[in-house]
């Protein structure tokens, strides 16, 4: 049986890797016990700081294809409780659930006072971490706070300084993605001392605009301004820059993996990739604590089938296996198989290599599409006198399943990744006789 | 008639026959318009006679484009609207819809385009109208699908086109041949509005005569359908209580009709259900389908037949009538139970007591009215054409629809008459050069 808990940094322990990121689902005391008992295991506390006035409304969404909340954008600040509710509410949790993660998300004024300040009063209402944020890209930022700070080194390294002046628990730096190279900050808080890093936060976004009123979304009141960018649509920016900030050898810190994390399978990549934790807001936002439920039985059950008895047996897995282009193989060699018992012939495969790849899928008869379209336009069809309808048995007429030219074929993989049947196309290795080079081993002079 | 039933009230009617497919809300066609595939030269495309471009409509529903839509649907099949309610879609775009093979259930097809279709019809229903600049004028004979189709076709290409129907309502089976719970009178008023709108001028309550039609007009398409349904020519048809499947279905949509009690109707095809689960919803206590073959040689889509048997329609297989009975009307039909070679079983004859007799055994043709047609040439009592062009053996005379395939759907009629429309104007082209 698989084993969950997980300690961060060497200090912080949580039943499961699985915590609230700091936002709206952990506010309050509440709805952060409603998550432990819901089975989270942790919980980074919304952002402490001197209390702020919100507007209405905050968020804004990109639904895609039918489905909502695909990429979700915010524009709330930090909290809006008073700092002493908070504190007291932490102890309270603290309290009732001894053996779960409460990390408390600080944001103050660029004055080494405030920091100590807030750092002591955290700690003593019990937090087992502390998460800076210096990642929040809208709204404090312009008042020098959040990613303002994120997004100079400088800057990030001299407040991580004076916070581990005092902190005595774990110190985590959240990074803004808002920048050209994230490592460059990371490698900033590491100077300044930081025990642990979170990434991302969200990534500045315009949503859309609304096509009546033509005011961007959220409309406060006619008005708009940019927000955060979070949800399912940012995943693979945020798994990315956690490789970057992983796999660099000169930050080398623990990483709390955020960014549009909505299930088990998610969370596991980011644990291969290196994180010890990972954070979620977006997804409880969407379904509720409970969908945690899945995450611990799903990633328990992907764990037990492949042999991992915990996250650190596999965590970091997939590092190595991220290089550089130049590193990789020019002569492997793949290429597209149609298996035509599959095929449903929707010919999205053929008109996607056409349109938008190398010609190379054709249908028997026909020189290109056009020529294809125009034959089936000129077809004369006639309601059909037996006038039963099938009998279930569904087979794809051979007209319509395409073939592949194997000698045209570069392995791009469109075709495989527009298919929507499973292990209809898949695509097979060609022996092509000829030893593994690289970009870097061709262009190498030879001496 | 003997045993009558009281007719409907309003209200009662139009639950009766209330839309057999509701209309999908908005919501609930975006997710289902999400769900197509957009295939590729795709065959639910292939499978309608018109050709709609099926994907490109349901993707412009899934992006809220409902009137490119329209639009879409219209280029290709003028009359979207009666075919998104009354195509066996089973057999047509959904039966070729590629989530056959994928999850069994394919793209609800016609509702989709209902839905597009309910919009434009909401929402300023018109077409852009080509000047009148072609020369050459085209009379339409037979105010049904295929010429309202055809003449949709030749405005568009600007010629002048005339309808003349002896009917006072135009849409020819559409208005009056359709079971009320598919189409009804003023959906069918619709789409003639619609090719009203664009210019096509329509003369009804008016027998067409081909001798000075000829005269008058540069060409001429023949959309006139099929003659009244064929007669039992067995004793006691001309009993009071005995009538046929289209003018039972015609009264009742445009006008009223008395429903007996008990009902017999002759014959299995898709018009004898219309009839029979009509004179069902009218109020009959009990119907009952008489047809000389057995179940599975049953000629209406099994669709229909599901429908039948949900309006709890009785049937007898292998029957064939050979006496109506009654004394002033209608009391009960005799038939001969017969065997799989259609050959009548001796002393198997039966009564059925019944208060109306609908036969609804299949339309004759109108061989009288065609032969005056020159030179059209006539096979079966069908017109014969070249199926590209709809052009006839006489070169002036163009025609579709059921007086050339004997009986089809709506949207074949509606194809044939596109097509014949296109061949027309071509050949008018050619005469002007």
């Amino acid at each position: 049986m698989a084993d969950l808990t997980t300690l961060f940094a060497g200090k912080i322990r949580s039943p499961n890797p699985f915590w609230l990121a700091s936002g709206p689902p952990a506010n309050c005391a509440d709805q952060v016990m409603r998550a432990f008992d819901a089975g989270w295991g942790g919980a980074v506390w919304k952002t402490l700081g001197e209390p702020i006035v919100n507007v209405s409304s905050r968020y804004s969404s990109v639904d895609w294809n039918g489905q909502r909340m695909m990429g979700l954008n915010n524009i709330e600040l930090i909290t809006d409780r008073p700092l002493d509710v908070n504190l007291r509410e932490i102890s309270q949790v603290k309290k009732r659930y001894p053996h779960h993660a409460v990390v408390a998300s600080l944001m103050v004024d660029s004055k080494r006072e405030a920091w100590h300040l807030i750092v002591r009063q955290a700690e003593d209402a019990g937090a087992d971490g502390l998460e800076l944020n210096f990642g929040c890209p809208h709204g404090m930022s312009e008042r020098g706070m959040g990613s303002a700070v994120g997004q100079v080194p400088e800057y990030c390294s001299m407040i991580t300084e004076w916070v581990k002046e005092v902190a005595k628990t774990p110190v985590l730096i959240k990074l803004t993605p808002n920048v050209t190279d994230l490592r460059h900050i990371a490698r900033a808080a590491k100077k300044g001392g930081a025990d642990g890093l979170s990434a991302i936060n969200t990534i500045n976004s315009i949503t859309g605009v609304d096509l009546d009123t033509l005011v961007p979304r959220p409309n406060v009141d006619g008005k708009s301004a940019h927000g955060g960018y979070c949800g399912p649509a940012v995943k693979p920016i945020a798994l990315h820059m956690v490789q970057q900030i992983a796999g660099d050898p000169e930050v080398a810190l623990p990483v709390s993996g955020i960014g549009g994390i909505s299930g088990w399978r998610d969370a596991a990549e980011f644990f291969l990739m290196g994180c010890q934790s990972v954070q979620l807001c977006t997804a409880p936002m969407h379904y509720g604590f409970r969908m945690v439920e899945d995450m611990i039985d799903g990633l328990s059950n992907w764990m037990d089938e492949k042999g991992f008895r915990t996250i650190d047996d596999f965590r970091g897995r997939s590092l190595p296996n991220v290089t550089e282009w130049k590193h990789l193989n020019l002569n492997y060699k793949i290429i597209a198989r149609i298996h035509r018992d599959k095929c449903i012939g929707c010919d999205l495969c053929y008109i996607a290599c056409w349109d938008g790849a190398h010609q190379c899928i054709h249908i028997e008869g026909f020189k290109n599409p056009e020529d294809l379209v125009a034959a089936s336009h000129k077809r004369i069809t006639v309601t059909d006198v037996e006038k039963h309808a099938g009998n279930g048995a569904h087979i794809t007429p051979s007209i319509r399943i395409p073939r592949v030219d194997e000698h045209e074929c570069v392995g791009c993989n469109l075709c495989w990744l527009v298919c929507p049947v499973e292990d209809c196309i898949t695509m097979e290795r060609l022996d092509v006789g000829v030893a593994p080079q690289s970009w870097e081993q061709r262009t190498a002079a030879p001496k | 008639m003997g045993n009558t039933v009281p007719p409907l009230s309003p209200e009662e009617f139009a639950s009766r026959f209330a839309e057999i497919h509701p209309a999908l809300g908005p919501q609930a066609a975006k997710v289902e318009a999400t769900r197509c595939l957009f295939c590729f030269d795709a065959p639910c495309t292939l499978a309608c006679p018109t050709h709609i471009d099926v994907p490109r409509f349901i993707k412009k529903i899934a992006t809220g484009n409902l009137r490119g839509s329209a639009n879409t649907i219209l280029a290709s099949n003028i009359l979207g609207l009666s075919c998104s309610r009354v195509c066996p879609v089973d057999v047509l775009c959904e039966g070729a819809c590629v989530m056959h093979g994928y999850n069994k259930q394919p793209i609800e097809i016609g509702r989709l385009q209902r839905h597009a279709m309910d919009y434009f019809y909401s929402h300023n229903p018109s077409l852009p109208v080509a000047k009148a600049h072609a020369s050459g004028r085209v009379a339409c004979i037979g105010a049904g699908p295929a010429s309202l189709a055809c003449a949709a076709e030749l405005r568009r290409r600007g010629y002048s086109v005339t309808i003349i129907d002896k009917n006072p309502l135009a849409g020819g089976l559409n208005t009056y041949g359709i079971a009320e719970y598919k189409l009804r009178p003023s959906d069918s008023k619709k789409e003639v509005d619609l090719v009203r709108g664009v210019g096509v001028e329509f003369r009804l309550g008016v027998e067409a005569v081909p001798e000075s039609l000829e005269m008058e007009f540069d060409a001429i398409f023949l959309g006139v359908g099929l003659g009244s349904t064929h007669n039992l020519r067995i004793p006691g048809e001309n009993l009071p209580g005995v009538v046929d499947a289209l003018s039972f279905i015609a009264q009742y949509k445009t006008a009223s009709i008395p429903v007996g009690r008990r009902v017999a109707v002759i014959g299995a095809g898709n018009t004898a259900v219309d009839a029979a689960t009509a004179a069902r919803r009218l109020g009959a206590k009990q119907v009952f389908m008489v047809y000389r073959r057995g179940e599975s040689e049953m000629p209406a889509f099994d669709y229909e037949f599901e429908l039948a048997k949900l309006d709890r329609i009785e049937f007898h297989w292998w029957s064939l009538p050979v006496k109506i009975h009654g004394k002033d009307s209608v009391e009960s039909i005799e038939c001969v139970r017969l065997d799989a070679n259609l050959a009548p079983i001796l002393n198997s004859n039966f009564q059925i007591p019944c208060d109306m007799v609908i036969p609804s055994i299949g339309q004759t043709r109108l061989v009288e009215f065609l032969s005056r047609c020159r030179g059209v040439e006539l096979r079966s009592g069908c017109v014969v054409v070249n199926p590209e062009t709809g052009q006839t053996a006489n070169p002036k005379y163009f025609a579709g629809g059921d007086c050339v395939n004997g009986g089809r759907e709506v949207v074949d009629a509606v194809a044939m008459g596109k097509r014949a429309g296109a061949g027309i104007a071509r050949k008018l082209e050619a005469n002007h050069g």
